[in-house]
Protein backbone atom coordinates (compact mmCIF):
# COMPACT_ATOMS: atom_id res chain seq x y z
CA UNK A 1 0.00 0.00 0.00
CA UNK A 2 2.69 2.78 1.21
CA UNK A 3 4.44 2.58 -2.62
CA UNK A 4 0.77 3.14 -4.00
CA UNK A 5 0.70 6.29 -1.88
CA UNK A 6 4.26 7.79 -2.89
CA UNK A 7 2.51 9.11 -5.37
CA UNK A 8 -1.04 9.14 -5.09
CA UNK A 9 -3.88 9.66 -8.29
CA UNK A 10 -7.05 10.56 -7.47
CA UNK A 11 -7.55 6.55 -8.80
CA UNK A 12 -5.67 5.30 -5.64
CA UNK A 13 -7.59 7.09 -3.00
CA UNK A 14 -9.74 4.93 -1.18
CA UNK A 15 -13.63 5.67 -2.23
CA UNK A 16 -15.39 7.16 0.96
CA UNK A 17 -12.19 8.15 2.30
CA UNK A 18 -11.45 4.93 4.22
CA UNK A 19 -8.29 5.05 6.30
CA UNK A 20 -6.59 2.37 5.60
CA UNK A 21 -3.20 2.57 8.00
CA UNK A 22 -2.55 1.37 11.66
CA UNK A 23 -2.21 4.71 13.62
CA UNK A 24 0.02 2.89 15.39
CA UNK A 25 2.19 2.76 12.35
CA UNK A 26 2.42 6.24 13.16
CA UNK A 27 4.71 7.20 15.92
CA UNK A 28 3.40 10.18 18.17
CA UNK A 29 6.57 9.70 20.86
CA UNK A 30 8.73 12.57 19.33
CA UNK A 31 5.74 15.08 20.38
CA UNK A 32 7.47 14.80 24.10
CA UNK A 33 9.47 17.33 25.61
CA UNK A 34 9.02 15.49 28.79
CA UNK A 35 9.65 11.81 29.43
CA UNK A 36 8.03 9.90 31.97
CA UNK A 37 10.84 6.94 34.16
CA UNK A 38 8.88 4.61 36.05
CA UNK A 39 11.45 3.87 39.17
CA UNK A 40 10.62 0.26 39.74
CA UNK A 41 11.30 -0.04 42.84
CA UNK A 42 8.85 2.08 44.08
CA UNK A 43 5.90 0.70 41.69
CA UNK A 44 2.98 -1.24 43.55
CA UNK A 45 1.91 -2.33 40.14
CA UNK A 46 -1.07 -0.45 40.78
CA UNK A 47 -1.93 0.33 37.22
CA UNK A 48 -3.50 3.68 37.81
CA UNK A 49 -1.16 5.41 35.19
CA UNK A 50 -2.33 2.90 32.91
CA UNK A 51 -5.93 3.85 33.64
CA UNK A 52 -5.25 7.37 32.91
CA UNK A 53 -2.84 7.14 30.11
CA UNK A 54 -4.90 8.86 27.22
CA UNK A 55 -2.53 6.95 24.66
CA UNK A 56 -2.45 3.67 25.68
CA UNK A 57 1.25 4.05 26.16
CA UNK A 58 1.57 2.19 30.01
CA UNK A 59 2.32 -1.38 29.45
CA UNK A 60 1.24 -4.12 31.66
CA UNK A 61 2.41 -7.48 30.60
CA UNK A 62 1.75 -9.28 34.07
CA UNK A 63 4.97 -8.73 35.80
CA UNK A 64 5.99 -5.41 35.31
CA UNK A 65 4.81 -1.58 33.87
CA UNK A 66 6.63 0.01 31.87
CA UNK A 67 5.92 3.02 29.28
CA UNK A 68 5.64 2.65 25.47
CA UNK A 69 7.67 5.61 24.33
CA UNK A 70 6.87 5.77 20.65
CA UNK A 71 3.26 6.47 21.31
CA UNK A 72 4.19 8.56 24.98
CA UNK A 73 3.50 12.19 23.99
CA UNK A 74 4.77 13.22 27.97
CA UNK A 75 1.50 14.71 29.27
CA UNK A 76 2.52 13.62 32.24
CA UNK A 77 -1.03 12.20 34.01
CA UNK A 78 0.31 9.24 34.48
CA UNK A 79 3.36 10.78 36.70
CA UNK A 80 0.49 13.17 38.22
CA UNK A 81 -1.50 10.17 39.27
CA UNK A 82 1.01 7.60 40.87
CA UNK A 83 -0.20 7.05 44.44
CA UNK A 84 3.71 6.59 45.10
CA UNK A 85 5.00 9.11 43.01
CA UNK A 86 7.23 6.54 41.63
CA UNK A 87 7.36 7.95 38.04
CA UNK A 88 9.15 11.05 37.48
CA UNK A 89 9.11 13.58 34.33
CA UNK A 90 12.44 14.02 32.84
CA UNK A 91 13.27 16.49 30.42
CA UNK A 92 14.35 14.77 26.91
CA UNK A 93 17.70 15.85 25.43
CA UNK B 1 -17.37 -9.45 41.58
CA UNK B 2 -17.54 -6.64 39.03
CA UNK B 3 -16.68 -8.00 35.58
CA UNK B 4 -13.63 -4.89 35.97
CA UNK B 5 -10.50 -6.78 36.89
CA UNK B 6 -7.50 -4.62 36.65
CA UNK B 7 -4.77 -6.78 36.01
CA UNK B 8 -6.39 -8.83 33.70
CA UNK B 9 -7.80 -5.87 31.25
CA UNK B 10 -4.24 -4.02 31.31
CA UNK B 11 -3.15 -6.95 29.45
CA UNK B 12 -5.13 -5.95 26.44
CA UNK B 13 -4.24 -2.95 24.01
CA UNK B 14 -7.05 -0.90 23.89
CA UNK B 15 -9.93 -0.59 20.72
CA UNK B 16 -9.07 3.29 20.37
CA UNK B 17 -5.40 2.66 19.75
CA UNK B 18 -2.37 4.61 20.27
CA UNK B 19 -0.71 7.00 17.56
CA UNK B 20 -3.63 8.96 17.52
CA UNK B 21 -3.41 12.68 17.12
CA UNK B 22 -5.38 13.84 20.19
CA UNK B 23 -3.37 16.37 22.20
CA UNK B 24 -0.80 15.24 24.92
CA UNK B 25 -3.21 14.93 27.75
CA UNK B 26 -6.47 14.90 26.17
CA UNK B 27 -9.82 13.46 28.38
CA UNK B 28 -11.07 12.41 24.93
CA UNK B 29 -8.17 9.12 24.85
CA UNK B 30 -9.06 8.29 28.41
CA UNK B 31 -12.84 8.06 27.95
CA UNK B 32 -12.03 6.85 24.38
CA UNK B 33 -9.66 3.98 26.01
CA UNK B 34 -12.48 3.42 29.37
CA UNK B 35 -15.38 2.88 27.20
CA UNK B 36 -13.49 0.11 24.41
CA UNK B 37 -12.38 -1.69 27.44
CA UNK B 38 -15.84 -1.88 28.09
CA UNK B 39 -17.47 -4.03 25.16
CA UNK B 40 -18.34 -7.08 26.16
CA UNK B 41 -17.48 -8.62 22.83
CA UNK B 42 -14.80 -6.82 20.57
CA UNK B 43 -15.59 -8.97 17.49
CA UNK B 44 -18.96 -7.17 17.45
CA UNK B 45 -19.01 -3.30 17.68
CA UNK B 46 -19.19 -0.75 15.21
CA UNK B 47 -18.26 2.96 16.50
CA UNK B 48 -20.11 5.95 14.57
CA UNK B 49 -18.30 9.44 15.38
CA UNK B 50 -19.85 12.83 14.71
CA UNK B 51 -17.90 15.51 13.81
CA UNK B 52 -15.06 17.05 16.23
CA UNK B 53 -11.64 17.16 17.57
CA UNK B 54 -11.57 13.32 18.10
CA UNK B 55 -13.31 12.26 15.49
CA UNK B 56 -10.62 14.05 13.53
CA UNK B 57 -7.44 13.20 15.87
CA UNK B 58 -8.47 9.69 15.36
CA UNK B 59 -8.92 9.13 11.74
CA UNK B 60 -6.22 11.48 9.71
CA UNK B 61 -5.56 10.10 6.14
CA UNK B 62 -4.50 7.59 5.87
CA UNK B 63 -4.48 6.73 9.17
CA UNK B 64 -6.82 5.55 11.94
CA UNK B 65 -6.67 4.55 15.39
CA UNK B 66 -9.70 2.44 15.84
CA UNK B 67 -8.95 -1.24 15.54
CA UNK B 68 -12.47 -1.72 14.99
CA UNK B 69 -15.23 -0.77 11.91
CA UNK B 70 -15.90 2.92 12.23
CA UNK B 71 -18.13 5.18 10.90
CA UNK B 72 -18.29 9.05 10.26
CA UNK B 73 -20.80 11.25 8.46
CA UNK B 74 -21.43 14.89 9.54
CA UNK B 75 -21.41 17.00 12.31
CA UNK B 76 -25.45 16.99 12.73
CA UNK B 77 -26.13 13.44 12.24
CA UNK B 78 -24.41 10.82 14.38
CA UNK B 79 -27.49 9.93 16.01
CA UNK B 80 -29.52 9.29 12.65
CA UNK B 81 -26.10 7.65 10.75
CA UNK B 82 -26.07 4.69 14.02
CA UNK B 83 -29.98 4.41 13.40
CA UNK B 84 -28.82 3.30 9.86
CA UNK B 85 -26.19 1.09 10.96
CA UNK B 86 -28.86 -0.92 13.37
CA UNK B 87 -31.10 -1.01 11.03
CA UNK B 88 -28.74 -1.99 7.72
CA UNK B 89 -27.42 -4.94 10.29
CA UNK B 90 -31.07 -6.18 11.83
CA UNK B 91 -31.93 -6.69 7.82
CA UNK B 92 -28.53 -8.27 7.14
CA UNK B 93 -29.54 -10.77 9.87
CA UNK B 94 -32.87 -11.01 8.72
CA UNK B 95 -31.61 -12.06 5.26
CA UNK B 96 -28.91 -14.28 7.39
CA UNK B 97 -25.59 -12.38 6.09
CA UNK B 98 -24.97 -12.15 9.49
CA UNK B 99 -25.63 -13.79 12.90
CA UNK B 100 -26.08 -11.15 15.29
CA UNK B 101 -26.21 -6.81 15.30
CA UNK B 102 -22.91 -5.68 16.62
CA UNK B 103 -23.03 -2.89 19.64
CA UNK B 104 -23.02 0.45 18.16
CA UNK B 105 -21.45 3.29 19.90
CA UNK B 106 -21.63 6.67 18.95
CA UNK B 107 -18.74 9.27 20.41
CA UNK B 108 -19.84 13.16 19.93
CA UNK B 109 -18.34 15.92 21.35
CA UNK B 110 -20.66 18.87 22.86
CA UNK B 111 -21.08 20.92 19.49
CA UNK B 112 -21.91 17.90 17.65
CA UNK B 113 -24.16 16.64 20.47
CA UNK B 114 -25.54 19.90 22.59
CA UNK B 115 -25.81 22.22 19.93
CA UNK B 116 -26.24 20.81 15.92
CA UNK B 117 -26.86 16.95 16.35
CA UNK B 118 -29.71 17.48 18.93
CA UNK B 119 -32.55 17.09 16.74
CA UNK B 120 -31.01 13.62 15.01
CA UNK B 121 -30.13 12.43 18.34
CA UNK B 122 -33.67 13.41 19.95
CA UNK B 123 -35.16 11.76 17.11
CA UNK B 124 -33.12 8.60 17.41
CA UNK B 125 -34.01 8.09 20.92
CA UNK B 126 -37.54 8.54 20.22
CA UNK B 127 -37.64 5.91 17.53
CA UNK B 128 -36.01 3.44 20.33
CA UNK B 129 -32.94 2.07 18.39
CA UNK B 130 -30.56 -0.01 20.51
CA UNK B 131 -26.73 2.29 20.81
CA UNK B 132 -24.80 4.04 23.39
CA UNK B 133 -24.53 7.86 22.86
CA UNK B 134 -21.04 9.10 24.56
CA UNK B 135 -21.19 12.63 24.66
CA UNK B 136 -17.85 13.61 25.29
CA UNK B 137 -17.87 17.39 27.13
CA UNK B 138 -15.39 19.68 26.58
CA UNK B 139 -17.54 22.58 26.65
CA UNK B 140 -16.58 24.28 23.46
CA UNK B 141 -16.48 24.05 19.79
CA UNK B 142 -12.51 22.69 20.45
CA UNK B 143 -11.48 21.06 16.82
CA UNK B 144 -12.07 24.94 15.35
CA UNK B 145 -10.30 26.66 18.20
CA UNK B 146 -11.72 27.24 21.43
CA UNK B 147 -15.79 28.47 20.18
CA UNK B 148 -18.59 28.87 22.77
CA UNK B 149 -21.05 25.88 22.41
CA UNK B 150 -24.35 25.58 24.18
CA UNK B 151 -22.20 23.29 27.09
CA UNK B 152 -19.57 26.08 27.73
CA UNK B 153 -20.35 27.06 31.27
CA UNK B 154 -21.21 30.27 32.57
CA UNK B 155 -18.29 33.03 32.91
CA UNK B 156 -16.14 30.85 30.86
CA UNK B 157 -13.22 32.33 28.39
CA UNK B 158 -13.55 31.37 24.71
CA UNK B 159 -12.71 32.60 21.82
CA UNK B 160 -16.25 33.91 20.81
CA UNK B 161 -16.84 34.84 24.44
CA UNK B 162 -14.34 36.86 25.28
CA UNK B 163 -12.81 38.79 28.40
CA UNK B 164 -12.80 42.57 28.41
CA UNK B 165 -14.07 45.39 29.65
CA UNK B 166 -17.49 44.89 28.16
CA UNK B 167 -18.08 40.49 29.20
CA UNK B 168 -16.65 38.51 31.82
CA UNK B 169 -16.57 35.62 29.10
CA UNK B 170 -19.96 33.47 27.99
CA UNK B 171 -23.04 35.23 30.09
CA UNK B 172 -25.25 32.38 29.49
CA UNK B 173 -25.20 29.12 31.04
CA UNK B 174 -24.54 25.65 29.91
CA UNK B 175 -27.82 23.40 28.47
CA UNK B 176 -28.36 20.79 30.84
CA UNK B 177 -28.04 18.30 28.17
CA UNK B 178 -28.34 14.89 30.10
CA UNK B 179 -31.50 16.00 31.64
CA UNK B 180 -33.23 17.12 28.41
CA UNK B 181 -32.55 13.20 27.41
CA UNK B 182 -33.20 11.82 30.50
CA UNK B 183 -36.79 13.60 29.75
CA UNK B 184 -37.13 11.30 26.79
CA UNK B 185 -38.27 8.74 29.34
CA UNK B 186 -37.21 5.70 27.56
CA UNK B 187 -33.12 6.12 27.43
CA UNK B 188 -30.79 4.91 30.33
CA UNK B 189 -29.16 8.04 31.62
CA UNK B 190 -25.96 8.06 33.35
CA UNK B 191 -23.06 11.32 33.58
CA UNK B 192 -19.85 10.45 34.38
CA UNK B 193 -16.12 11.34 34.87
CA UNK B 194 -12.44 10.08 34.04
CA UNK B 195 -11.46 10.23 36.92
CA UNK B 196 -13.68 7.71 38.49
CA UNK B 197 -13.21 5.03 35.72
CA UNK B 198 -14.60 2.50 37.71
CA UNK B 199 -17.31 4.10 37.50
CA UNK B 200 -17.28 5.18 33.93
CA UNK B 201 -16.75 2.00 32.96
CA UNK B 202 -19.78 0.21 34.89
CA UNK B 203 -22.22 3.12 33.46
CA UNK B 204 -20.62 2.01 29.65
CA UNK B 205 -21.03 -1.42 30.14
CA UNK B 206 -24.56 -0.79 30.88
CA UNK B 207 -25.57 1.23 28.21
CA UNK B 208 -24.10 -0.93 26.03
CA UNK B 209 -26.48 -3.91 27.26
CA UNK B 210 -29.52 -1.87 27.63
CA UNK B 211 -32.00 -3.12 24.97
CA UNK B 212 -32.40 0.32 23.63
CA UNK B 213 -31.10 3.89 23.67
CA UNK B 214 -28.54 4.81 25.85
CA UNK B 215 -26.74 8.43 26.43
CA UNK B 216 -23.21 8.86 28.71
CA UNK B 217 -22.35 12.66 29.56
CA UNK B 218 -18.72 12.42 30.39
CA UNK B 219 -16.55 15.77 31.22
CA UNK B 220 -13.67 15.60 29.34
CA UNK B 221 -11.27 18.09 29.72
CA UNK B 222 -9.67 20.03 27.85
CA UNK B 223 -5.85 21.42 28.76
CA UNK B 224 -5.90 23.54 25.20
CA UNK B 225 -8.90 25.16 25.60
CA UNK B 226 -9.25 25.36 29.57
CA UNK B 227 -6.36 26.50 30.00
CA UNK B 228 -4.80 23.96 32.60
CA UNK B 229 -0.89 22.10 31.73
CA UNK B 230 -2.00 18.58 30.45
CA UNK B 231 -0.78 16.49 33.55
CA UNK B 232 -4.01 18.08 35.39
CA UNK B 233 -6.95 16.67 33.76
CA UNK B 234 -7.45 13.91 35.84
CA UNK B 235 -7.40 16.64 38.92
CA UNK B 236 -9.63 18.59 36.71
CA UNK B 237 -12.36 16.02 36.17
CA UNK B 238 -12.43 15.18 39.79
CA UNK B 239 -12.76 18.37 41.35
CA UNK B 240 -15.87 18.64 38.82
CA UNK B 241 -17.30 15.98 40.70
CA UNK B 242 -16.07 17.32 44.35
CA UNK B 243 -17.50 21.00 43.51
CA UNK B 244 -20.89 19.22 42.30
CA UNK B 245 -20.40 21.47 38.79
CA UNK B 246 -20.54 17.99 37.44
CA UNK B 247 -22.65 15.71 39.83
CA UNK B 248 -22.50 11.62 39.03
CA UNK B 249 -25.86 10.22 38.68
CA UNK B 250 -28.11 7.74 36.35
CA UNK B 251 -31.21 7.74 34.97
CA UNK B 252 -33.47 4.55 35.26
CA UNK B 253 -35.77 4.30 32.06
CA UNK B 254 -37.53 1.47 33.50
CA UNK B 255 -38.32 2.89 36.70
CA UNK B 256 -38.21 6.68 35.58
CA UNK B 257 -35.91 7.40 38.65
CA UNK B 258 -32.86 9.30 39.31
CA UNK B 259 -29.90 7.75 41.41
CA UNK B 260 -26.86 9.57 42.29
CA UNK B 261 -23.93 7.93 42.11
CA UNK B 262 -21.01 6.73 44.74
CA UNK B 263 -19.14 10.05 44.44
CA UNK B 264 -22.14 12.58 44.42
CA UNK B 265 -24.11 10.11 47.11
CA UNK B 266 -21.59 10.94 49.31
CA UNK B 267 -21.59 14.39 49.01
CA UNK B 268 -25.33 14.33 49.42
CA UNK B 269 -24.81 12.13 52.62
CA UNK B 270 -21.76 14.75 54.36
CA UNK B 271 -22.61 17.94 52.58
CA UNK B 272 -19.12 19.10 54.25
CA UNK B 273 -16.97 16.89 51.56
CA UNK B 274 -18.49 19.88 48.82
CA UNK B 275 -15.80 21.67 48.13
CA UNK B 276 -16.37 25.31 47.16
CA UNK B 277 -15.99 26.10 43.24
CA UNK B 278 -13.13 28.19 43.60
CA UNK B 279 -11.31 25.33 43.83
CA UNK B 280 -12.45 24.04 40.43
CA UNK B 281 -12.27 27.08 38.80
CA UNK B 282 -8.61 28.50 39.77
CA UNK B 283 -7.07 25.60 38.24
CA UNK B 284 -8.25 26.80 35.18
CA UNK B 285 -6.84 29.62 32.44
CA UNK B 286 -10.23 30.25 31.13
CA UNK B 287 -11.47 31.42 34.58
CA UNK B 288 -8.40 33.10 35.55
CA UNK B 289 -10.18 36.87 35.00
CA UNK B 290 -12.22 35.95 37.75
CA UNK B 291 -9.13 35.90 40.06
CA UNK B 292 -6.90 38.89 38.45
CA UNK B 293 -6.40 41.53 38.42
CA UNK B 294 -8.64 41.45 41.45
CA UNK B 295 -10.62 39.21 42.75
CA UNK B 296 -14.11 38.75 40.86
CA UNK B 297 -16.15 37.79 44.32
CA UNK B 298 -19.52 39.17 42.73
CA UNK B 299 -19.16 36.55 39.67
CA UNK B 300 -18.14 33.56 41.69
CA UNK B 301 -20.91 33.89 44.07
CA UNK B 302 -23.05 33.66 40.76
CA UNK B 303 -21.28 30.59 39.48
CA UNK B 304 -21.65 29.05 43.55
CA UNK B 305 -25.40 29.97 42.77
CA UNK B 306 -25.86 28.15 39.68
CA UNK B 307 -23.96 25.12 40.70
CA UNK B 308 -25.96 25.37 44.12
CA UNK B 309 -29.53 25.36 42.40
CA UNK B 310 -28.65 22.59 39.99
CA UNK B 311 -26.89 20.21 43.07
CA UNK B 312 -30.57 20.96 45.15
CA UNK B 313 -32.77 20.28 41.68
CA UNK B 314 -30.49 16.94 41.59
CA UNK B 315 -31.18 16.23 44.98
CA UNK B 316 -34.94 16.82 44.58
CA UNK B 317 -34.79 14.26 41.25
CA UNK B 318 -33.33 12.00 43.28
CA UNK B 319 -35.15 12.15 46.28
CA UNK B 320 -32.95 13.03 48.51
CA UNK B 321 -34.00 16.51 50.69
S1 LIG C 1 0.66 4.34 39.01
FE1 LIG C 1 2.74 4.26 39.87
S2 LIG C 1 2.70 2.53 41.33
FE2 LIG C 1 0.89 2.35 40.02
S3 LIG C 1 1.55 0.96 38.36
FE3 LIG C 1 1.89 3.06 37.65
S4 LIG C 1 4.02 3.53 38.19
FE4 LIG C 1 3.41 1.72 39.35
S1 LIG D 1 3.26 10.91 30.02
FE1 LIG D 1 1.11 10.82 29.31
S2 LIG D 1 1.24 9.75 27.34
FE2 LIG D 1 3.15 9.33 28.41
S3 LIG D 1 2.79 7.40 29.47
FE3 LIG D 1 2.33 9.07 30.94
S4 LIG D 1 0.11 9.36 30.72
FE4 LIG D 1 0.80 8.20 28.90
Amino acid sequence: MSEDLAKPGWKQIPIAGVPFKKATEYHTGDWRTFKPVIDQSKCTKCLTCWIFCPDDSIVWDGNTVQVDYRYCKGCGICAEMCPVKAITMVKEE
Amino acid sequence: MSWINLRELAKKRSLFTSGHRLCAGCAAGIIGRLVMHSVPDPKHVVVVHATGCWEVAGTIFPYTAWAVPWIHNAFENAAATASGVELAFKALKDKGVVKKVPDIIVFGGDGGTVDIGLQSLSGAIERGHNFLYVLYDNNAYMNTGIQRSGATPRYAWTTTSQVGKVIPGKLEARKPIANIIAAHGNAYVATASPAYWRDLMEKARKGIEYKGPAFIHAISPCCRGWRFPPNMTIRVAKLAVETCAFPLWEYDPETREYKLSPPSLAIAKNPKLKKPIEEYLKLQGRFAHLFKPEKREDLIARIQEDVDKEWNQLLELCGIT
